[in-house]
């Protein structure tokens, strides 16, 4: 056992905790996969910065991947955008840091003034996993600082769209937090108060009768005139669009409530409701911070500008200067550099284009093209630079066109919640039960009662439970969901979940997984060959190297001589005394094999030609039960911008072959859903690249599916990390329990409510009852709604 | 009895200044970020890693 875990352990790069290569770099008795990570760990060390190590196993993030150009940074006119705060001496700026994720990443980051005097403070935001740097803008511009961050691994994102979330989301959230503080404040003060009159004061004490009641009334003040503010403007709001929203009853409660407190006390004739109305308005207050969480450290309103970078490098007069990517017109030169992304169309004038479209379609084949062909944004250049001329601006690029279709430009329909119909009903039901109850008392002569039971109808029956049941049930499912790794935009997306009867998937990178590759061979291998080619493999850095490593999967046994490696073209090296060469036909100076679906890794081993490698899409983990468990309930289709060489292998899966679509542009899967949504049905669509960006947004419900949630999500109601892909029947089922528990909580709150109006209509509501039965529903409520919805989470396995 | 006048006016007056004292917390922003002070008290103030010998450069 100690014996595998030494050679575990030697086997990992000491900063990444990758595979080391057949060579690793050595320093300090350090072994590093790759250059960058050894350079990481050198400007580490000299810095006395080691302690990064201490903290975490393998802290560091791959350093393989090369850093981007970062000139645009000396352009003022381009960081303007960026800087937080700028004078004479320093510059404050928040970055936004993908690679934060452990507290050695904290650690390292706040300590970065060791590194770069200059830099006078790091504070971390570590579920935002963004930076606040203040530095000296004299003694550090801020291109170097960011090329410093990225030298130690943490590459800040900048991108057009301002990953950096501004502080005004933080306003509005602060604003809430003080309403319940308020609140809360007040309603514990009522609460002491109003105790002496609920126990009976002697005739002694009747003094202070009055006194507390003062005091009373004026905590309600700030509760109804700050707090429940909102309340107010949102019911008058709606009432003049004609809408009885659950915000109604709820400012006529507290409307009435406080009157009658002021009119009992001004009058001496009773104690009021003060603690009944503060506690109202807290719980209130509570139920809507619950509904509020938000995913510090996800997106859901990603369009292609988050995609792009912020500038490129236009060639104008022989000479190269980065030009904001806003301000590129049609006819500029720009030059775009190895792993750079074309950010408009354009047409290639020089160079070899060999481009990664997998932002885009979800194809990971690279696309070859020549002089003079139209090359489409989007598209990533794999080999070296190259120049191009502009055809169209960047909004009016075929893949960015998309963004202007008016899916995008209205507001989604707000989805109905249940809690919205039913208010409905229940306001209506509410201003029947108390005009009949004061009616009736009024026909009895009695009109003092009758104004009695008019407004303890109205204090009794305000919906508090009410309001409270989807928000809490709501909130505990999305927590349950959040520990699957299933992230909602809102609450409000459960309810539509449970409704789905339409699902569209998209294909590459959605039901197949981008990780993991399937291998087939063809012609005639043994055991032994396929060991020598997973040793000869092992060396090499190239995706299909190590997928087809991944797929072999045998342990090292031989070591690889005279390796050799044409990057992008193949290997060579000698094993067990033969010699092996893997890679393309031309790396093997063979006949090309036509029509070969998918990428295949050809094989020659001491000169004989045995066959190839061919790799084909893997379906993600539990796909296949997936769909049959979706399928029984609901029309399953599928979307995909690929050719159709696997519609074969799809048949099983979906039923129907009208309802597989291929060579589908993302305007086509945009209109596909249209055309389902206008047959009544409610569509979610899964999807994950850019070219899904507009049928999610148009979807009932979009869900991003993806391996890496921090990454690339287009705009989407929900995030689903692919490990949970599988579980995605379950999902549905809890949103449908989750809709029952909101109706059974809705019960239990009108029962209360029917409790309360059982003295309420007789007019002999004391305030007693009031602060006994609003508290009792509340937790009532509070707690059935949570318990349940977990307990149907267990059921559901999601727990 | 009148003490119970003051009394309470104290307790109120007690009360607020907590009620003012969270409101100065929430304006300075210490609590939008709830997470990271968790992990940032664990820090040792200096590195606990082997290479300790310029440490004493450190202590003024």
């Amino acid at each position: 056992m100690s014996k595998i875990k030494t050679l575990t352990v030697e086997t990992r790069c000491y900063h990444c905790g990758e595979d080391l290569p057949f060579s690793p770099y050595i320093l300090a008795d350090k072994q590093f996969c790759c250059l960058g990570c050894q350079g990481v760990y050198q400007i580490l060390s000299s810095h006395n910065l080691d302690s990064y190590y201490a903290y975490n196993d393998v802290p560091g993030q791959t350093q393989k991947t090369q850093t981007p150009r970062l000139e645009y940074l000396d352009e003022p006119t381009i960081t303007a955008d960026l800087i937080d705060y700028q004078d004479d001496e320093t510059t404050v700026i928040t970055f936004y840091i993908p690679a934060i994720h452990c507290s050695s990443c904290i650690w390292l980051l706040e300590n970065l003034y060791k590194i770069n005097p200059a830099i006078i403070q790091s504070r971390i935001d570590f579920l935002k996993k963004q930076v606040v740097i203040t530095f000296k803008n004299k003694a550090l511009s801020l291109r170097e600082l960011a090329e410093t961050l990225s030298r130690i691994g943490y590459e800040p994102l900048i991108s057009l769209q301002d990953v950096v979330k501004k502080q005004q989301y933080d306003v509005s959230d602060r604003q809430l937090i003080r309403k319940i503080a308020v609140a809360g404040f007040c309603f514990g003060n009522t609460m002491l108060l109003s105790f002496p009159e609920y126990f009976g004061l002697s005739g002694l004490e009747q003094q202070f009768k009055d006194f507390f009641g003062w005091l009373n009334l004026a905590f309600c003040l700030p509760v109804v005139f700050y707090c429940g503010r909102d309340y107010f403007s949102s019911a008058w709001i709606n009432l003049k669009n004609g809408v009885l929203n659950l915000d109604f009853p709820l400012a006529l409660g507290i409307a009435v409530m406080f009157l009658r407190s002021a009119a009992e006390i001004f009058s001496r004739s009773g104690a009021g409701f003060a603690d009944t109305l503060c506690g109202l308005v807290f719980f209130l207050l509570v139920g809507r911070w619950m509904q509020k969480h938000t995913y510090h450290h996800l997106s859901f309103e990603r369009d292609y500008r988050s995609y792009f970078p912020v500038a490129v490098t236009l060639l104008k007069d022989n000479k190269e200067r980065p030009l904001p990517l806003n301000k590129l017109k049609q006819g500029d030169r720009i030059l775009i550099r190895s792993n750079e992304i074309i950010p408009a169309d354009a047409i290639l004038l020089n160079g070899t284009a060999k481009l990664d479209f997998s932002f885009v379609t979800g194809e990971s084949i690279p696309v070859e093209k020549v002089l003079g062909e139209v090359v489409y944004a989007g598209g990533r250049q794999l080999d070296g630079a190259i120049e191009l001329e502009v055809i169209k601006p960047v909004s009016q690029s075929y893949l960015t066109r998309l963004w202007n279709n008016e899916t995008f430009t209205a507001d989604k329909d707000r989805i109905k919640t249940f809690s919205g119909t039913a208010s409905k009903y229940f306001s209506v039901a509410l201003l029947a039960v108390a005009i009949g109850s004061g009616l009736f008392w009024l026909f009895k002569e009695d009109p003092s009662k009758a104004l009695a039971s008019f407004t303890a109808v109205l204090i009794i029956a305000c919906p508090c439970a009410l309001a409270l049941s989807s928000p809490f049930t709501l909130a505990a499912v999305l927590s349950i969901f959040d520990k699957n790794k299933f992230y909602l935009k809102n609450t409000a997306v459960i309810e539509e979940l449970a409704r789905i009867d339409t699902f569209v998937f998209d294909k590459t990178g959605t039901i197949t997984n981008p990780e993991a590759a399937n291998f087939s061979f063809n012609g005639k291998i043994t055991a032994i060959q396929k060991q020598w080619i997973s040793d000869l493999a092992r060396n090499s850095g190239h995706p299909l190297s190590r997928e087809l490593v991944k797929w072999i999967s045998l342990p090292k046994q031989f070591t690889a001589l005279d390796y050799q490696e044409k990057v992008g073209r193949g290997i060579s090296g000698r094993i067990d005394g033969q010699l092996i060469r893997l890679g393309s036909t031309a790396f093997l100076g063979i006949e090309p094999i036509p029509q070969l679906q998918g990428s295949a890794v050809h094989v020659m081993i001491a000169d004989r030609y045995l066959g190839y490698f061919l790799s084909s899409q893997q379906w993600r983990n539990g796909f296949k039960d997936l769909v049959l468990s979706l399928g029984r309930h609901a029309d399953l289709h599928l979307l995909s911008g690929d050719q159709e060489h696997d519609r074969k292998s799809l048949i099983p899966f979906f039923p129907s072959i009208q309802h597989m679509h291929f060579r589908q542009s993302p305007q086509n899967k945009l209109d596909y859903i249209k055309t389902l949504q206008n047959k009544g049905h409610k569509v979610l669509m899964f999807g994950d690249g850019l070219n899904d960006a507009g049928a999610l947004k148009q979807s009932d419900l979009g869900v991003a599916v993806t391996d890496n949630i921090n990454n690339f999500t287009p705009g989407c109601d929900a995030i689903l990390d692919g490990s949970s892909f599988s579980r995605i029947p379950n999902f549905i089922r809890q949103a449908k329990d989750a809709v029952r528990v909101i109706h059974m909580s809705f019960g239990i709150s009108l029962a209360y409510n029917a409790l309360g109006l059982f003295f309420a209509v007789q007019g002999t509501l004391s305030p007693l009852i009031a602060a006994i039965l609003m508290p009792a529903s509340t937790i009532t409520i509070i707690s059935f709604t949570s318990i349940a919805a977990r307990l149907y989470a267990r059921k559901n396995h999601l727990l | 009895m009148n003490m119970i006048y003051m009394l309470i006016g104290i307790s109120i007056l007690l009360a607020l200044i907590f009620l003012l004292a969270f409101f100065w917390a929430s304006k300075t922003g210490q609590n939008d970020d709830t997470y990271t002070p968790s992990i940032r008290m664990l820090f040792d103030e200096e590195a606990t890693g082997k290479v300790d010998q310029k440490s004493d450069e450190d202590h003024l």
